[in-house]
């Protein structure tokens, strides 16, 4: 396995993890509250959505020529590391709550409780949560794969180690049936949020015609210079924090 | 609303997230990165540069107290 490729399995592993944890509290506090069977078949429908989605997208990406593609999956992974890490830098200079399984958990379980009664049979509610909640990290998830498997492309490797993480996360969430709060979410996020923004900037330097001092090698500066440059920025920020705002993504499901 | 402009609007969000001046940012930044090294110029420098100044400019935008 050369440098890059070990990236991006440790990038798809990293972001894939944070992905399942975050889905995880989701389905058990719905199928805890209400209804086992209605929120796995939720987990299912979704789970079959995202492989349809990987199925035929995966193919078409594939497919481009090698410029056109580093050049358009580079800037879409500029844009959705720098988000992340955007978000990361204001969670960890205390300008952002930190997420917080434990409360998403609470809120996600007294949203379960507050829709009334769980209906025999298929439970509406709690398939509905548990499908949103698995597609959308999930889509996450196919972007990242996807987005790193085809520029290399190496999409069976990139799919090997989100699935890796997938099945860890829940073997982890099977056997203490409870949501991974000790988990490190808003350290493992600003590592995706770095990884993301690297690889957006290398790939998408080498799309637009730019050639990089050390080609692959590059990389191991740019990743270092990547992190100093957002922990220079927390360090600063720190200074001047008020108290932190609400954290959209502990709002219930149901209320997204 | 349509479920063609939710769609567009869950897409948006996506991929946009929450500060569209990053994508316009990175877009911007790329052609720079294909005119220069079009010329024949080293290029590999525009978009790390750009980076760091399009993630502390929105970390700033974020930190003000009327944000």
């Amino acid at each position: 396995m050369t440098g890059s490729e070990f990236g991006l399995a440790l990038s798809v592993f990293l972001a894939c993890a944070v992905e399942a944890v975050e889905a995880l509290t989701i389905v058990l506090a719905v199928g805890g509250t209400r209804s086992w069977r209605s929120a796995l078949t939720g987990v299912g429908a979704a789970v079959v959505v995202l492989a349809v989605l990987t199925a035929a997208l995966g193919p078409a990406l594939t497919s481009l020529p090698i410029g056109v593609l580093r050049v358009v999956v580079g800037g879409l992974l500029l844009i959705f590391g720098l988000q992340w890490l955007r978000k990361a830098v204001l969670r960890a200079s205390g300008l952002k709550a930190l997420h917080d399984e434990a409360a998403a958990f609470a809120a996600e379980t007294a949203a379960a409780r507050s829709a009334g009664q769980a209906k025999p049979g298929l439970d509406g509610y709690s398939f509905t949560i548990a499908f949103k909640g698995v597609l959308l990290e999930g889509l996450e998830v196919v972007f990242i794969v996807l987005t790193f498997g085809a520029n290399q492309h190496r999409v069976g490797l990139a799919a090997i180690a989100a699935a890796l993480a997938v099945a860890l996360v829940v073997a982890a969430g099977v056997f203490i049936h409870a949501p991974l709060s000790r988990v490190p979410e808003n350290t493992l996020k600003f590592g995706v949020g770095v990884m993301l923004t690297s690889f957006g900037m290398f790939w998408g330097a080498e799309g637009a015609g730019a050639h990089w001092p050390g080609s692959d090698a590059a990389l191991l500066v740019i990743i270092p210079l990547t992190l100093l440059a957002a922990l220079a920025m927390v360090g600063v920020l720190r200074r001047g924090t008020a108290a932190p705002t609400t954290d959209r993504s502990e709002e219930p499901v149901a209320a997204a | 609303m349509n479920r063609l402009e939710a769609a567009g609007r869950a897409v948006w969000d996506f991929v946009v997230g929450d500060d569209w001046r990053i994508a316009v940012g990175v877009i911007l930044a790329l052609g720079v990165t294909a005119l220069v090294a079009g010329a024949g110029v080293a290029a590999w420098w525009i978009l790390p540069l750009a980076t760091l100044l399009m993630l502390a400019v929105s970390v700033w935008r974020a930190s003000r107290p009327d944000q």
